[in-house]
């Protein structure tokens, strides 16, 4: 069955090709078809996959189809082959399943443009590497993958490649997603070094007996890998692209900025947890950005008119959950949010594609509302994944949050807890502030505009990702042992073998004159099974954060409108925090000018003054000892025995 | 004799194109073509009849010349040469057909073009230090030609600058080359030329070697070019023709890293090791100072001129990293930047036919006129960058990791340089491409035609293949490769972390640590937590 495997990329790859090369020739109906038919395809074969892994024999290694030597190169042999492991298989569904909902609505929202076809192969484009990214077996095919998301979505964000904002949030993406890459790169040569390969099960398998645990190799080593999650899934201090990003078109910006490409970090933590898990002080540092993330991005949603920008933090926000998950080593929690947000937000970013379609391109949260009356398939759907992402039981938000939540709390401290409930409290409150001024109370809509529900090829997507940020809850189901689906499903891979890593580490340590026990971390990582009611008691105190966050929404926006305006007029922590606390600006002063004007100076003064200089200095001199000797080439003998003379008075005196 | 047939083709096309008449110019050019191209296939033989897994000279042919100096016309190609060859070949035609609107002494313009193939193929070739030097000096002169006649407003300057500097950084070389020449009649007694007789049979101090290293460096730092000697290039790009600046980017400079794979490595392996931070520093400098020089630049083709130095650093790092990894990164990137600048040449040569300026302010919004030409443009561009699936990306990839190994400061900083290529490449691609249309000399613009359709396909199915399957083209210099890290190693004589110096040992407290992460690939033996 896995010999299947490649044909997963593959289909969107060949619509890609078709609909780029022939996409104007064949008219729009066959692009749609091509494109929608790849990822469908692609998701059926996933499917497959998926129930061939239900016949996998426990504990036999994960089928994996290598289809040929990619990069030959003495010790290191790079084989371009893909992996099925239930890890993979989740992303894959995730990413086909979610694609192809979206695919389709582009088909309603994109229609009018021109250049239809080129959307349609950049956005199978992205698909095929995105899911190189999720299926590589190895660290390379998943950069192929990594590389080739970021340069989709310089494409996608470039879409509209006349605005000038548009060009330049693209370059902004790819050049800053280009220093996460960097760190990626350099955490690959770390596991090539430590490890002789860069294979994942290889690598996977040897770590808890190669590396000790909390020792500097292991840390730097994911430290650098971190540095390659900051950059895609946008956390401090690399986050600043993906509210830029939004120039591109809306659907984009749902699959690729909220669904699929942003989580590429998470999925890279997940994926090689079994390094992460040896490096202590690298969690802590996961935890407290995405932690800080978290609270950050979600302030800044507070302060946004646009619909686009709320909701592109509000992803910010959610990512930072998923790094909290993944800093206290709540992996299985962490692609539960992973999925329910893919979900969720995927719906939320097509229903304000569908009110932005509907609006003329109007984005303002200040020039609409009352759209609920217009649009009630849209408003329904919206609201029900708002409620989802405030984490309100029994919508998918809740459980995946909370699961978060408590680990949170239990593994890690009650700093990353206080994060993650402040930032959900701030969440219920501006996706409900959105709500409230999107749809409710009095339409300021622009008269000329007359809003209206979108065609069902919109809105039938928007209901099946609705239906599923409602019940996506059901993957895992908390208090009962053995209920939670998506845990016993990615147990195999995430199952860290603590007692031989951590028996290796005193060995090696103790081999070096270190004697240090970690007997009692061995103890603490063990099957602990808290109290049924310290959870229970946890989920009641995150639900009524989540409803006071509503309610102050309320009363902010629907009961007296007045009020946020007469605290918020003439406040400078409230400007800054609109300004998103003006870090574009300093990054700009702090880097992006110093290396453009350095870079003048280097090429004027350094360069042509400078080397060039020399090297001219050195060619006049040349050229005025030449112009010397010349005059006293006369050509006049008198001249030379001159000379001759003067010549020999002067060794005379000399000698 | 095959081998040398092939090479000499150009040279006796050249011939007798002199005997056309000047006004036939459609005859001269096809006949050009057809030698070049017909030039080409025959050189795809050798790839057929290439022994892969042999690091010995192959095809090898010898008949004494000047017997009395030991000097003999001694050809051959091993891993470390054949790609080069067949690229010089391939970049031959692809320049003489990107030529087809030279309107000005096209008869001579062909004859420079063809003469220079050879020049530069006998390079490669010669396995003869007198053959060699020969060769070197004499591809000057078609280059020089071909860069003052039919070059820019500036080009006499361009051309003597270009000459004067190569030929003057050579000159040391030729000291060197006699000076080994003489001790090596002193130590066995025979006065021979011959490189791999002399690479055998030649034993040098390290205090030698490193005299002989530096008169041999400065030759092909220059060629390279290696920061500060890269000066020439900027200008010698601007001012060339199209064809020009192809061969240019890339045959010229590729010499002057095969010298260091041909010379500088096997002969002084010791040298190498104990400069090995200095020539590092200057590799990690050119990655770095080029991309930022690049990103400011105003001309298109200074741009892309100042991008090979950057480029270039990396090759440079490749090969100073002794191991696999890394000299097979160098010989790849080394194909690689021949095959992406020369596709970034060609595109720039096209826009600058159809608009006279290259200046990037002068562009905007081309995406929208000429969508065909934007694609290629967007492939190069981001093959310059080094995307992965791409042909830089392999090259890059595999010198970064082949340095790591050996020292992580460099890799770091090299490792850098992918950031600053996608800031300048993005930009530029922004500014020319994207936005809106402003210069109304733009909006009739007409997009690719066939012939420069033929010249791009080649160049874009390349770049992908080398990106996606590139053991067709790294398994021709495995063999080579590992004999030279193994030589290398065995004559280094000394390990470079015992060196003294100020700037070694800044270099050897950072790289410290990367011996202390390095754990064994076999053994479970791990660093310990300090």
């Amino acid at each position: 069955m896995v010999n299947l495997a490649f044909l997963v990329p593959l289909f969107p790859l060949i619509g890609s090709i078709i609909n780029g090369f022939y996409g104007l020739k064949i008219g729009k109906d066959w692009v749609s078809k091509i494109a929608c038919g790849g990822p469908i395809l692609s998701f059926l074969v996933v499917l497959c996959l998926w129930v061939s892994l239900f016949f996998h024999p426990e504990g036999a290694p994960y089928p994996e189809q290598i289809l040929f030597t990619w990069v030959p190169a003495g010790s290191l042999q790079v084989e371009f082959g893909f992996q099925v492991d239930p890890l993979s298989c989740v992303m894959m569904l995730v990413v086909t399943g979610v694609g192809s909902v979206i695919h389709v609505f582009s088909i309603g929202y994109m229609y009018e443009e021109y250049s239809y076809y080129r959307y349609f192969a950049y956005l199978n484009l992205f698909l095929f590497s995105m899911l190189l990214l999720v299926m590589g077996n190895n660290f390379l095919v998943m950069f192929i993958g990594w590389e080739g998301v970021g340069a989709c979505s310089y494409f996608l964000i470039g879409y509209y490649f006349e605005k000038k904002s548009a060009c330049d949030a693209a370059t902004k993406a790819f050049v800053v997603n280009r220093i996460g890459d960097f760190g990626f790169l350099i955490g690959i040569f770390y596991v090539f070094q430590t490890f002789g390969t860069i294979d994942f099960s290889s690598v996977m398998a040897a770590a808890p007996t190669t590396l000790v645990y909390g020792s500097e190799t292991v840390t730097l080593l994911t430290m650098f890998l971190f540095i390659g999650a900051t950059g895609k899934s946008a956390q401090i201090p690399l986050y600043t692209w993906l509210p830029d990003a939004m120039e591109g078109p809306t659907p984009v910006s749902a699959l690729i900025h909220a669904a699929t490409m942003v989580t590429a970090g998470v999925y890279m933590v997940v994926r090689c947890n079994a390094l992460f898990n040896l490096a202590p002080l690298t969690l802590t540092i996961i935890a407290l950005v995405g932690g800080g993330t978290a609270l950050m991005a979600a302030t800044i949603g507070c302060t946004q008119w646009d619909i686009k920008r709320v909701l592109a933090d509000s992803t910010v926000s959610q990512l930072g959950y998923m790094f909290v998950a993944c800093g206290v080593g709540a992996y299985t929690a962490a692609i539960f949010h992973l999925v329910t947000h893919a979900f969720f937000k995927a719906c939320l970013f097509l229903g304000s594609g569908s009110v932005i379609h509907a609006m003329h391109h109007e984005q303002d949260i200040r020039r609409m509302g009352g759209l609920k009356d217009h649009m009630p398939i849209t408003y329904l759907t919206f609201l029900i994944s708002t409620i989802a992402i405030a984490g309100i039981f029994p919508f998918s938000g809740f459980f995946s949050k909370d699961e978060i939540l408590f680990h949170a709390l239990m593994d890690g401290n009650v700093i990353y807890w206080g994060m993650g409930v402040s930032g959900a409290f701030i969440t219920a409150f501006y996706m409900f502030r959105l709500v409230f001024l999107t749809f409710h109370g009095e339409s300021r809509v622009d008269p000329h505009v007359h809003p209206h529900e979108s065609p069902a090829v919109m809105t039938m997507p928007l209901i099946i990702l609705a239906g599923l940020a409602l019940g996506g809850g059901l993957l895992g189901i908390p208090l009962i042992h053995g209920w939670h689906i998506l845990g016993n499903w990615l147990e195999p891979v995430i199952s860290f073998d603590w007692a031989t890593a951590l028996h290796h580490s005193e060995t090696v340590l103790a081999s070096h004159g270190h004697h240090e026990s970690f007997t009692e971390l061995l103890h603490s990582k063990g099957e602990h099974h808290p109290n049924v009611w310290i959870e229970l008691l946890l989920m009641a105190f995150s639900v009524a954060v989540a409803l006071s966050g509503i309610y102050m929404a309320y009363l902010f926006y629907r009961k007296h409108p007045e009020l946020p305006a007469k605290f918020t007029k003439g406040q400078w922590g409230f400007d800054l925090v609109q300004e998103k606390y003006r870090v574009d600006e300093l990054y700009d002063e702090m880097f992006v000018k110093p290396t453009v004007e350095a870079s003048e100076r280097l090429w004027k003064d350094a360069d042509m003054k400078g080397v060039d200089g020399a090297v001219n200095g050195v060619a006049q001199s040349i050229g005025f000892m030449s112009k010397i000797a010349q005059y006293f080439q006369s050509g006049f003998v008198r001249n030379y025995a001159m000379f001759m003379v003067m010549g020999f008075v002067v060794l005379l005196i000399i000698i | 004799m095959f081998l040398t047939f092939v090479t000499f083709l150009p040279l006796i096309g050249a011939a007798l194109l002199a005997f056309v008449p000047d006004e036939k110019t459609e005859t001269i050019k096809q006949a050009a073509l057809g030698i070049a191209v017909a030039d080409f296939l025959l050189s795809l033989v050798f790839y057929q009849e290439f022994d892969m897994h042999s690091h010995k000279m192959q095809f090898e042919f010898m008949v004494p010349w000047i017997e009395a100096w030991g000097i003999n016309y001694h050809v051959g190609l091993d891993g470390i040469s054949l790609l080069l060859y067949i690229l010089t070949t391939f970049l031959t035609a692809v320049s003489i057909l990107a030529s087809w609107e030279v309107k000005k002494h096209t008869k001579y313009y062909m004859i420079s073009m063809l003469a220079l193939s050879t020049g530069m193929l006998g390079v490669f070739i010669a396995l003869d230090f007198f053959m060699f030097y020969v060769f070197w000096e004499f591809q000057l002169v078609p280059m020089y030609i071909i860069i003052g006649v039919w070059g820019g407003p500036r080009r006499l300057y361009a051309a003597v600058k270009f000459f004067i500097y190569t030929a003057v950084g050579s000159l040391l070389m030729l000291v060197g080359i006699i000076w080994m020449y003489l001790e090596l009649h002193q130590q066995t007694g025979t006065y021979s030329t011959d490189i791999l007789f002399m690479t055998d049979n030649l034993k040098m101090a390290l205090e030698v070697q490193i005299w002989l290293f530096l008169a041999f460096f400065l030759a092909f730092a220059i060629k390279v070019p290696m920061f500060p000697f890269h000066t020439w290039l900027p200008d010698a790009h601007v001012e060339a023709p199209t064809a020009g600046s192809i061969i240019l980017a890339g045959v010229l400079l590729k010499m002057g890293t095969y010298g260091f794979l041909r010379f500088n490595l096997p002969l002084f392996p010791a040298a190498s090791y104990s400069l090995f931070p200095y020539v590092c520093w200057l590799a990690v400098i050119g990655i770095v100072y080029g991309a930022l020089v690049a990103m400011v630049q105003e001309d298109l083709k200074k741009l892309v001129a100042y991008s090979s130095v950057s480029h270039l650093g990396f090759v440079m790092l490749g090969i100073f990293a002794f191991n696999h990894q890394g000299l097979s990164g160098a010989l790849l990137q080394n194909i690689n930047h021949g095959i992406s600048t020369s596709a970034l040449f060609l595109m720039v040569g096209m826009i600058y036919d159809r608009r006279h300026t290259r200046l990037i302010k002068e562009f905007g919004g081309l995406s929208k006129i000429i969508p065909v030409f934007a694609i290629y443009f967007m492939i190069v561009t981001l093959s310059s960058i080094g995307l992965p699936g791409m042909n830089g990306f392999i090259g890059e990839f595999l010198v970064l990791i082949g340095m790591f190994q050996t020292d992580v400061v460099f890799a770091m900083i090299g490792t850098s340089g992918v950031i600053f290529a996608a800031c300048y490449m993005l930009w530029m691609f922004q500014r020319v491409m994207f936005l809106e249309v402003t210069n109304p000399e733009n909006e009739k613009l007409e997009d690719m035609n066939l012939r420069e359709k033929i010249l791009m396909v080649p160049m874009v199915i390349l770049i992908f293949w080398i990106g996606l399957y590139p053991a067709p083209f790294t398994k021709t210099f495995d063999a080579s490769i590992e004999h030279l890290v193994s030589h290398v190693n065995k004559h280094s004589g000394i390990k470079h972390e015992e060196e003294g110096g100020a700037h070694h040992a800044a270099v050897k407290g950072k790289a410290t640590v990367a011996q202390l992460l390095t754990t064994g690939t076999s053994e479970t033996t791990v660093l310990v937590k300090e």
